[in-house]
C-alpha cells in the first residue's frame, strides 16, 4: 500500500449552499466522497473513469464527472449535487419536465442528465436541440431516454421562456 | 377474500385491433374475474400517459438503488478472478488476505482438483472473495492471494474453437448440458470437441422444398458479442444473521433469487427476504443469483456483518453476462409468386463456457414455409458465460432472415413489403407493414445504391415476433386504509420499465381514482409473489391480478358503505374518486368518505394471475406463453458517408404490438430504448478478446461504444391497440419486441443505399468501407 494514498485529510467543501468538513484520504474521489462521509448518494457511479458522465455534479457551476475529480483537490469549492437542484419542495423545471415527458427509465443516469441539462439552460436558456444533444453527448442510457431527455429539456426551455 | 371456485360466467370481450376491425368475443371466465374492460377509449386512467410513480423520487437523487444501501457494520467484498484465459488450479494460499488489517472474511470457491471449479476457463472468472471493512483494504487483500496455477491451451474465436485440431474448453464430463425446457439450449444434444449439438428441428421435407424452388438464395450472417451494460452494476448487499437472511439486490426476480438462495444455503423461504428499491437496468443479466450474489451471501455467514459486493465496470464488462456471437447461414427457396417451398438454417455460435447461442426458432416460425431444416450448434470458448440478452436468440436470427429475405426478394424482383405481405400469415404485421409505410414514406424509396453523391441514403424494413409471455405464479395485493389511501403490494420489482406505473393504472380505474392515488410498494419478497422481470412478461403477469385484486377489495368496501347509500352493492359505480349510486350524481359520497366506514383500518384483497382466458398455447410449470406472437414491423432510414464510412441512422419508425397499451408514454420509452439498443447493436458495439492473452481489449464505456444522444435518430413510436379478451388487463410486453428488428432493418436501408450488403455486425466505418472496396478487407 502506498502511504500518501491513504493518507488522511480534513477538507472543507460548500455542497448545496453549505459548508461541509470531512475527513478523506488523498485518493477518495469528490464521487465517492459524496457518497460516503457526506450521504448524498444521488450522485451514481457508473463507470468510475469519467466514460458515462452519471457522476455529474456542478463544480463552481460547471458540470463535471465527479468521479475524475479527488476530493481534496476541489477543497473550499462549490458543489451542487442533484438533492441541492430542487427549491425545497419546488422542483427545477427540468426536474419536473422529465417527469411529465419520461425521460427517465431505470433512473440511474438521471441525476446525471438532470444536471447537465440544468446547467444548459442557465447558461443557454435558448437552448437548440442540437445543443441538448451536444450537453448530454459524454452521458450514457441503456435504457435509451435520449430522445426524451432531449423533449423534456426543451419543454422545461419554453416554459422558463414563456 | 378468498379466490373463487370453478363456477364460470359468461362475458362479451372487445377483441380486434382498433383501426382495423374491432368486433367482440365471448369467453367464459371465472366468477371472481372482474368484468370485462372496454376499449382504451373508454376508459379514465389505462391508456392514458400517467406519470411515473417514481419519477420524483428518480429526479431528485432520492430512489434508493442497491448501490446506495449502507447498514450498520457493512463490509465491502471484492472478488478475486482468473487473469489467464484457461488454467488448472494447484492451489490457492489465503492466508496473507486472512490476515491483512480489516479483512474480516475470505471464501474460496476454486477448489483444487476438482475439475470443474478447479479448472479456470475464462479471464475474469471468480475464484475467491474477501470482506473488509472498507473497499480499499479488500482490493489491498485480494493482491496478497497466491494462486498457484497450470496454464493450459485455450481459444477464444467462434470459428477456430470449431476446428477438431482446437484446444479443449470441456471434456464430456465436464461439459454443460442443455436442458428439458430448452433453454438455453436442448437436452441431451451430442458434444464434439468444442461444439455441442446440433439441435435439429424439422418440418416437411428439405430436399424436395428446395426442389420445388424456382428461385434460391443462400447468405451468412453473422453477430459480435453484445455486452449489458446496465448503467447500475450488479450489486448486492447481503444480510446474514441467526433468525434469516436479507438480501438487496439489484434482481430482475426477487421471488426467484429468493428460491435461489434458499436452495443454494439451505433456509426456508420463510427466512429469506430480498428487496429491491431502484433498479438500474438489467436486460437479461440480472435475472439469477449469480456468483457474486453467492460469495456477498458465504462473506456475510462468515463475517456475522452485512456484506456488499458491487462489480465495478471492469468485471461488468467480463463478467455479468453478454449476447453470444453467432454464425448462420441461411439457404431459402421460393417460386416464382413469393411463396417459400424451403428454409434451411445452419448456425454455430459462442457463449463462452456457456450454452445459448442459437439464434433461435425465427427462421422456422415468422413466415409460412411448408419444409423447413435447422441445425443449431453452441460452441465452447475460453470466454464469459453469455446469458440472456433482450430477445436472446431472436436478435441474431433476426439479423440473418430478415436480410436474407430481402435479398430473395430483390432475386425475385419483388418489392420487400410486396413479399412480406405475400409469405406472412399475421393480420397485425399486416397492419403494422402498412402504419409503417406510410410513416417512413416508402413509395419514395429509390432502387439500391441509385443516390448520386458521396453521402448516399436509403430506406430499410424488417420483422419481427416474440412470444407473449406469462407468469401465473404472480400475485398482487390492493389494500384500501381508512383514510382513503390505497395501497398496491407485490414483489414484482420495477426494472425501469414502469411496472409500478402500470399497476397503480390497473387499479385506479377499478377504483375510480388517478393512478398518482395509488401508493406503489413493490420489489419486497414480503409481498405477495411479483413475476420476473424478463422474458417481457411483467406487464402481462402482474396487471391483470392488480386489477383483479383492486376489483375484489372495491365489491367488499362497497357492501360495507351500501347501507349508507341507502342502496345495494350491486348498484355502485366508483368513478372520479366518488361512490355514486348508479349514474345519481345526488347520491354519492366521496372515496374517502366511503373509506371512513370501514369496521378496520384496511380492507385487503389479493389475487394470482388467472390463465388466459381463451387459454394458453403452451405451459411450463409457472410460466405460460400465450396464443399469440407479439408481432412487430421496423423502418429505417439511413444516410452513409462513403468517404468516411460513417453510417448515420437518420430515422426509424417502430410498429409493435403489446395487446392493450397501458401506458402509452412508457411504451414509447421502452420503444426507443428497444429501437436505440438495436441500432448500437448494428453499428457500434462489439466485445473485442485479445486471441493471445484471452483477455478482453475494451472492458469499459469508452472504447466499448455505446450509441450516446448524438447518434440518436429521430424515432416515431406507433403502439396498436389489440384486444383479445385473454386477461383482466388483456396487455402484454413490449420491451425485448423492440429491440429485434431495428439491425436488420439498418441492415437492409444499408443496402438500399449502397447496393452493397454488408452480413457481418457491427457496420463500423471499416466494415462500410471494406464492402465498397475503398480499402483491403
Amino acid at each position: 500500500m502506498d502511504r500518501s494514498e491513504s493518507e488522511s485529510l480534513v477538507i472543507t467543501l460548500m455542497v448545496n449552499g453549505t459548508t461541509r468538513q470531512l475527513q478523506v484520504e488523498a485518493r477518495t474521489t469528490l464521487a465517492e466522497a459524496l457518497r460516503g462521509p457526506l450521504g448524498l448518494r444521488g450522485t451514481k457511479i457508473g463507470c468510475d473513469r469519467g466514460a458515462c458522465s452519471a457522476c455529474t455534479v456542478w463544480l463552481d457551476g460547471k458540470p463535471v464527472c465527479s468521479c475524475m475529480l479527488l476530493a481534496a483537490d476541489v477543497a473550499g469549492r462549490q458543489v451542487t449535487t442533484i438533492e441541492g437542484l430542487a427549491d425545497g419542495d419546488n422542483l427545477h423545471p427540468v426536474q419536473t419536465a422529465f417527469i411529465e415527458y419520461d425521460a427517465v427509465q431505470c433512473g440511474y443516469c438521471t441525476p446525471g442528465m438532470v444536471m447537465s441539462c440544468a446547467a444548459l439552460l442557465r447558461d443557454r436558456p435558448g437552448a437548440s436541440a442540437a445543443e441538448v444533444r451536444r450537453a448530454i453527448s459524454g452521458h450514457l442510457c441503456r435504457c435509451g431516454t435520449y430522445p426524451h431527455v432531449i423533449a423534456a429539456t426543451l419543454a422545461a426551455a419554453r416554459d422558463r421562456n414563456r | 377474500m378468498t379466490e373463487t371456485g370453478d363456477e364460470k360466467q359468461s362475458h362479451s370481450f372487445p377483441a380486434g385491433i382498433v383501426g382495423v376491425e374491432l368486433g367482440q368475443v365471448v369467453r367464459q371466465i371465472a366468477v371472481g374475474e372482474p368484468p370485462p374492460l372496454p376499449p382504451n377509449a373508454e376508459l379514465a386512467v389505462i391508456g392514458k400517459p400517467a406519470a411515473r410513480h417514481d419519477g420524483r423520487a428518480k429526479v431528485t437523487g432520492g430512489c434508493r438503488f442497491t448501490v446506495d444501501v449502507v447498514l450498520p457494520g457493512m463490509l465491502y467484498g471484492r472478488i478475486l478472478r482468473a487473469g489467464v484465459p484457461h488454467a488448472t488450479v494447484r492451489a490457492i494460499d489465503m492466508s496473507a488476505a486472512a490476515h491483512h488489517p480489516g479483512v474480516r472474511a475470505v471464501v474460496t470457491i476454486a477448489e483444487a482438483g476438482n475439475p470443474l471449479s478447479g479448472v479456470l476457463r475464462y479471464v475474469g472468472s471468480p475464484l475467491a472473495a474477501v470482506a473488509a471493512s472498507s473497499p480499499d483494504a479488500a482490493q489491498e487483500a485480494l493482491r496478497l492471494i497466491r494462486v498457484d496455477y497450470e496454464p493450459l491451451p485455450f481459444v477464444v474465436d467462434l470459428d477456430e474453437a470449431r476446428k477438431p485440431s482446437a484446444p479443449r474448453v470441456y471434456d464430456e464430463a465436464t461439459a454443460p448440458q442443455g436442458s428439458p425446457s430448452g433453454y438455453p439450449a436442448p437436452a441431451g444434444l451430442p458434444l464434439q470437441g468444442n461444439v455441442r449439438g446440433p439441435a435439429i428441428v424439422r418440418r416437411g421435407d428439405i430436399a424436395q422444398g428446395l426442389a420445388q424452388a424456382e428461385v434460391q438464395f443462400e447468405g451468412e450472417y453473422r453477430t459480435q458479442v453484445q455486452t449489458h451494460c446496465c448503467l447500475e452494476p450488479h450489486a448486492i448487499v447481503a444480510d446474514w444473521r441467526s433468525d434469516g437472511l436479507t438480501v438487496y439486490m439489484s434482481t430482475q426476480y426477487t421471488a426467484g433469487v429468493r428460491h435461489e438462495l434458499a436452495e443454494t444455503f439451505g433456509l426456508p423461504l420463510s427466512r429469506v427476504r430480498v428487496i429491491v428499491e431502484g433498479m438500474g437496468g438489467g436486460f437479461g443479466s440480472k435475472s439469477t443469483l449469480g456468483t457474486y450474489g453467492r460469495l456477498a451471501v458465504m462473506l456475510s455467514r462468515e463475517a456475522r456483518a452485512p456484506v456488499r459486493i458491487v462489480l465495478d465496470r471492469h468485471e461488468e464488462q467480463i463478467d455479468s453476462g453478454n449476447r453470444p456471437a453467432t454464425w448462420q447461414r441461411l439457404r431459402l427457396g421460393a417460386r416464382r409468386d413469393g411463396s417459400l417451398t424451403a428454409i434451411s438454417l445452419v448456425s454455430y455460435g459462442t457463449a463462452g463456457i456457456a450454452l445459448g447461442a442459437g439464434v433461435w426458432s425465427f427462421a422456422e416460425s415468422l413466415y409460412r414455409c411448408p419444409n423447413f431444416e435447422g441445425a443449431q450448434h453452441d460452441v465452447f470458448t475460453n470466454a464469459g458465460p453469455g446469458c440472456a440478452m433482450r430477445a436472446p436468440g431472436a436478435v441474431p436470427g433476426a439479423w440473418g432472415l430478415e436480410q436474407a429475405i430481402d435479398e430473395l426478394a430483390e432475386r425475385l424482383a419483388l418489392d420487400p413489403l410486396e413479399l412480406r405481405d405475400r409469405i406472412d400469415p399475421s393480420p397485425v404485421r399486416r397492419e403494422e407493414r402498412r402504419l409503417g409505410a406510410a410513416r417512413i414514406g416508402w413509395n419514395h424509396r429509390h432502387a439500391p445504391g441509385a443516390d448520386r453523391g458521396s453521402v448516399k441514403r436509403g430506406v430499410g424494413v424488417a420483422q419481427s415476433f416474440w412470444m407473449a409471455n406469462v407468469q401465473t405464479n404472480a400475485a398482487c395485493e390492493v389494500r384500501i386504509l381508512r383514510d382513503g389511501s390505497v395501497e398496491v403490494r407485490s414483489g414484482v420489482q420495477d426494472i425501469g420499465t414502469g411496472t409500478g406505473t402500470v399497476m397503480a393504472q390497473a387499479v385506479g380505474e377499478v377504483l375510480g381514482l388517478p393512478a398518482s392515488a395509488i401508493t406503489v410498494r413493490i420489489g419486497d419478497t414480503e409481498f405477495p409473489a411479483g413475476p420476473p422481470s424478463y422474458g417481457s412478461r411483467a406487464t402481462a403477469s402482474i396487471t391483470p391480478p392488480a386489477r383483479t385484486a383492486a376489483w375484489r377489495v372495491l365489491q367488499a368496501l362497497l357492501r360495507e358503505v351500501a347501507p349508507a347509500l341507502k342502496a345495494s352493492a350491486t348498484e355502485l359505480v366508483a368513478r372520479d374518486g366518488r361512490i355514486f349510486v348508479g349514474t345519481d350524481a345526488n347520491r354519492s359520497m366521496t372515496f374517502a368518505e366511503a373509506a371512513a366506514r370501514l369496521r378496520t383500518d384496511a380492507l385487503s384483497a389479493v389475487a394470482s394471475r388467472a390463465d388466459d382466458y381463451g387459454g394458453f398455447r403452451r405451459r411450463m410449470g409457472d410460466a405460460a406463453i400465450a396464443q399469440l406472437d407479439l408481432g412487430g414491423v421496423q423502418f429505417a432510414a439511413v444516410a452513409v458517408d462513403t468517404d468516411t464510412g460513417v453510417i448515420q441512422v437518420e430515422r426509424v419508425v417502430a410498429v409493435q404490438d403489446c395487446g392493450r397499451p397501458i401506458n402509452p408514454r412508457q411504451l414509447e420509452s421502452q420503444v426507443q430504448g428497444g429501437v436505440l439498443m438495436g441500432m448500437s447493436f448494428a453499428l457500434l458495439e462489439e466485445r473485442i478478446l485479445d486471441r493471445q492473452t484471452g483477455r478482453m481489449v475494451n472492458p469499459n464505456l469508452e472504447q466499448y461504444k455505446l450509441a450516446g444522444a448524438c447518434e440518436a435518430p429521430d424515432i416515431e413510436v406507433i403502439v396498436l391497440e389489440h384486444y383479445q379478451g385473454m386477461s383482466a388487463t388483456d396487455a402484454y410486453g413490449i420491451a425485448e419486441p423492440s429491440n429485434i428488428a431495428t439491425a436488420p432493418a439498418i441492415g437492409n436501408a444499408v443496402y438500399n443505399a449502397l447496393g452493397v450488403r454488408i452480413r457481418t455486425l457491427p457496420m463500423t466505418p471499416a466494415a462500410v468501407l471494406t464492402a465498397l472496396g475503398r480499402v483491403g478487407a
